[in-house]
């Protein structure tokens, strides 16, 4: 048990709490708070796994992007100190259930399987140059295309993020009314 | 070989009026309608006469035999590269001879109509529907394939309906309409079986191929279809009697008449141009077409005399006891088609012994005109004193002098009395009968009386018989004017008819249609004639001396006849036994069942289907819930399954 | 660290996963659900890095993976919300039980 035994289980215990508090907690706010940790404890595991990039993009987009995001639309839609609606309990039971199961049958899976081939004779610890020029390769492993494509699927998603946000430039009178009340 | 293809115009003309007629004629064209379709059948006429000029005269003749000319082919429904139904024109000697018959007749029904149907509100409508029976009629003569042939005989029956029934308002004409529709409609079922039975065998359709195929004894066709049989007959007979079936239902033949008389509920000119001198002789003209296959299969002849010799006498008997004159000449049409088709089915084919045929097809072409002229003249009588039973008229002479003449000349053409054109075709056909079967010539003889009888009876009734007809006729109810004879349209008819019933007998017909296309030499035998002559003055005399003026003897020999007077008088309760057996046998013993087993299984089958359908979607339907989660949970329960699936049990 | 094994992180993985599963099935608010999801999203993420740094040192195919999928749940959130904020403008709502027009 050294040192980086201890961090890994820590951060672990970190991930799988904080997870279960933002799946859990009856106050939306800090539903997405735990989240946030959670988030945050992911990104300590990279920087644990020594791959920084990964640690720090995770950071910046989760962390920076997607949690603000989901915290101002609670803003714009939510009383934030308001507890939530709570499910049924037998729903409760039967999806703790179901997850219990998922998770006991995969851990099964991977206790009873032989096949990883360990190679930890190389270190793995890219740096971010190599990371770039190896993406925008167009060798083999180079993932230029995806690349482009995932640039399309995000200026699409921004062009719909704006078309779907957008009031309705002529409204009914019904949605009118509705405006108002907002 | 010329050209023939004008005579497509022949046909297209009525058409190209019907469709005109049709759909602008009650708006637009009311006024005009009649003068529109008589001058596009006029055309028609003068078409046709130029065909008959050039093909008899002309160039029909090859090596002194008529040629059987397809002038126009189209194929059109191609089934098997051998099977296809073509839409052709064929001109042979009878659809000549048919043509000039169906065209004139049709013309002069035409003229007349002007002033019968003058102010008729659905005058157009009429015309409309007379340039679609004679299109049809036309369509039906010039078909080269006999499922054109079927396409035309239904069109045909179409039209028919739709002529009987032109006065929708009168629940009787409704009824007469329907009746007649469905009585031929269950012959045509008989007529496409045929058809069938015959395509099947023949492998083709095509008349001239069938005939070809049929009558050549050794080609495989006929050892094929004279090898199978059913229930002991050669399929030939059955295809053969099926067809006549067809041709019997639209020859109003016995059994199949009941609807002719009824018939007679249409507009006169209509019974005179449909129901006597044109279509009621589609079946006659089907078996002569097909004369070269029936002659090959004597049994099939057989059926076609007795069932023509049947109706003959049958309808002769009738036709004496009726009191309706529309229905009197209802059945003495029935009687001369009778004639028409037990001369064909003496016939031979070929040479000296096909004079059955011809006779046949000479009675067709002679009675055409004295059967209309007879309806015409009817029609000018019903049109003045406006009632179609025998006791509103009598002594009409005088009021009505040129329909007086051109009827009598009718009734002594239908006798058979020389030197009227009835003469000429009647010896005809009873010297084929005599050489071929007496008993048929015993039936023909009397019944050429009974027809000289039930004529002249008519006859007298309507323009003797009783005196003084202007007091009971001048003025009706209404109070407005006799209008005479009519306008000169009708008359002008009557008398064109009146002298062709003197004339056409004079036509040596048998130089020009034959069964072989050769000419044949006839003479009237004057020894022979003097039995049928003076077995027909005789029945004339009796007729005057009963009808002539009204002195009670028919009553008596009508009461001494007794039981079979009421017999003939009731059409001998033929109605009756249709009635009889469609309402008490065929309704409840086939008809319920069918309907209980329609509504409860048929139907039931498919309510239990859509019963089974509703139920199970009321179940299941509770699946599609709306709710997102639920969806994921079955995706989420359907990976969990594959994944146990794929590695636990399936691997 | 090596005394780490790949089992380890992977039983992270796989609890990470199911725990947003088990929001996912729970939570009756949209936003909560777009949390729950991003939350199985970077369970997934945590097994690429892992299956990359442990067994194929040499090539780094699991980190571009993660990075398409960190770019991709930013483009699904960024819509998610888009929809989510126009469903309450239409609903004054915005708990997934409320909006089951969809159904049969």
């Amino acid at each position: 048990m050294n040192i980086s035994s201890i961090l890994f289980y820590a951060i672990s215990a970190l991930i799988l709490g904080a997870g279960i508090l933002a799946v859990t907690s009856v106050k939306i706010f800090r539903a997405a708070i735990w989240l946030l940790f959670s988030l945050v404890g992911i990104a300590a595991l990279y920087f644990w796994m020594q791959v920084e990039f990964i640690a720090a993009i995770q950071i910046v987009v989760y962390v920076g992007g997607i949690v603000v995001l989901i915290i101002f639309s609670i803003f714009l839609t939510q009383n934030s100190g308001k507890e939530m609606n709570s499910p049924a309990l037998s729903k409760k039971i039967f999806s703790a259930l179901a997850a219990l199961f998922g998770t006991a049958f995969v851990h099964n899976l991977i206790v009873h399987y032989e096949g990883f081939a360990f190679n930890s004779a190389k270190p793995f610890n890219p740096n971010v140059a190599e990371i770039g020029t190896q993406m925008l390769s167009t060798t083999s492993h180079g993932f230029i295309l995806p690349f482009e494509v995932v640039s399309m699927l995000l200026l699409a998603a921004m062009v719909g993020c704006i078309v779907i946000a957008m009031r309705p430039a002529i409204s009914t009178s019904e949605s009118n009314t509705l405006n108002n009340k907002d | 070989m010329s050209n023939y293809l004008y005579i497509l115009w022949i046909p297209l003309l009525p058409l190209a009026t019907f469709v005109l007629l049709g759909l602008f004629g009650r708006k637009y064209l009311s006024g005009i309608a009649g003068i529109i379709g008589t001058a596009s059948l006029l055309t028609s006429t003068i078409l046709s006469f130029v065909a008959a000029k050039q093909y008899f005269f002309v160039d029909g003749k090859v090596n002194g035999v008529f040629q059987k000319i397809v002038a126009l082919k189209y194929t059109w429904l191609e089934f098997s590269p051998n099977v296809s139904i073509d839409l052709g024109i064929i001109v042979d000697p009878i659809s000549v001879m048919m043509l000039v018959v169906v065209t004139s007749v049709s013309l002069m029904v035409h003229v007349f109509s002007l002033g019968y149907m003058k102010g008729e509100e659905r005058f157009a409508t009429y015309y409309a529907f007379l340039s679609l029976f004679t299109f049809s009629m036309l369509g039906l003569i010039l078909s080269a394939n006999i499922f054109q042939v079927y396409m035309f005989w239904e069109l045909v029956g179409v039209s028919s309906f739709l002529l009987i029934s032109y006065y929708f308002n009168k629940p009787s004409a409704v009824a007469a309409s329907k009746k007649a529709f469905i009585v031929t409609r269950f012959a045509d079922l008989g007529f496409l079986i045929g058809i069938l039975i015959l395509g099947f065998y023949g492998g083709t359709l095509d008349i001239g191929l069938l005939i070809e195929r049929f009558t050549s004894v050794h080609s495989t066709q006929f050892l094929s279809i004279t090898s199978a049989s059913f229930l002991g007959a050669s399929m030939l007979t059955w295809g053969l009697v099926l067809v006549f079936m067809g041709g019997a239902g639209k020859s109003a033949m016995f059994p199949l008449h009941i609807w002719l008389p009824d018939a007679m509920e249409g507009p006169t000119p209509v019974s005179a141009l449909i129901h006597a001198a044109t279509m009621v002789v589609a079946g006659v003209y089907l078996v002569a077409r097909m004369f070269p296959v029936f002659s090959m299969d004597e049994s099939a002849l057989n059926i076609v005399t007795y069932v023509g010799a049947a109706s003959a006498l049958f309808a002769a008997v009738i036709a004496c006891t009726q009191t309706d004159i529309k229905r009197v000449l209802a059945y003495s049409t029935m009687s001369q088609i009778g004639y028409m088709m037990f001369a064909l089915g003496i016939s031979k084919n070929g040479g000296e012994n096909g004079l059955g045929y011809m006779a046949s097809m000479f009675h067709l072409f002679t009675h055409a005109f004295f059967k209309s002229l007879l309806f015409l003249g009817a029609g000018s009588v019903i049109h003045m004193v406006h009632s179609n039973e025998m006791k509103d008229m009598g002594g009409l002479r005088k009021l009505m002098p040129i329909t007086h003449i051109a009827f009598l000349i009718a009734c002594l053409a239908i006798a058979g009395i020389p030197p009227f054109a009835g003469f000429f075709s009647k010896e005809e056909i009873l010297t084929a009968a005599f050489h071929e079967n007496k008993i048929v010539y015993g039936i023909a003889l009397f019944t050429a009386a009974l027809t000289s009888f039930y004529m002249f009876r008519l006859y007298f009734n309507i323009f003797w018989s009783k005196e003084a007809p202007v007091a009971a006729h001048g003025h009706d109810d209404n109070g407005h004017e006799s209008h005479g004879e009519g306008p000169w349209v009708m008359k002008l008819p009557l008398l064109i008819l009146a002298a062709c019933a003197v004339g056409v007998g004079f036509i040596p017909f048998s130089q020009f249609v034959t069964s072989d296309g050769a000419a044949l030499e006839t003479h009237v035998d004057v020894v022979f004639s003097i039995a049928p002559v003076v077995l027909s003055v005789l029945a004339i005399l009796l007729a005057t001396s009963f009808y002539k003026n009204q002195n009670g003897k028919s009553d008596k020999v009508a009461a001494a006849f007794g039981g079979f007077y009421t017999a003939a008088y009731k059409k001998f309760y033929v109605d009756e036994v249709y009635i009889f057996i469609t309402k008490k046998i065929i309704f409840p013993f086939i008809g319920q069942p069918i309907a209980w087993a329609d509504k409860n299984i048929v139907d039931g089958f498919m309510q239990l289907l859509a019963k089974t359908t509703s139920k199970i979607s009321e179940l299941i339907k509770g699946l599609q819930s709306g709710k997102v989660q639920n969806y994921a949970m079955y995706f989420f329960g359907g990976v969990a399954v594959l994944s146990i699936l794929f590695i636990h049990i399936w691997k | 660290m090596q005394e780490i094994p790949l089992s380890q992180i992977l039983f992270v993985s796989t609890a990470l996963f199911f725990i947003g599963m088990y929001g996912l099935f729970t939570r009756r608010n949209l936003i909560t659900m777009l949390m729950s999801i991003e939350l199985m999203l970077n369970s997934v993420n945590i097994n690429f890095v892992a299956f990359n740094k442990y067994l194929f040192p040499d090539n780094l195919d699991g980190l571009f993976f993660t990075l398409f999928i960190i770019t991709i749940a930013a483009a699904e959130a960024a819509v998610a919300i888009a929809i989510i904020i126009n469903l309450y403008r239409s609903h004054h709502s915005i708990d997934v039980e409320d909006a089951t027009e969809m159904k049969y």
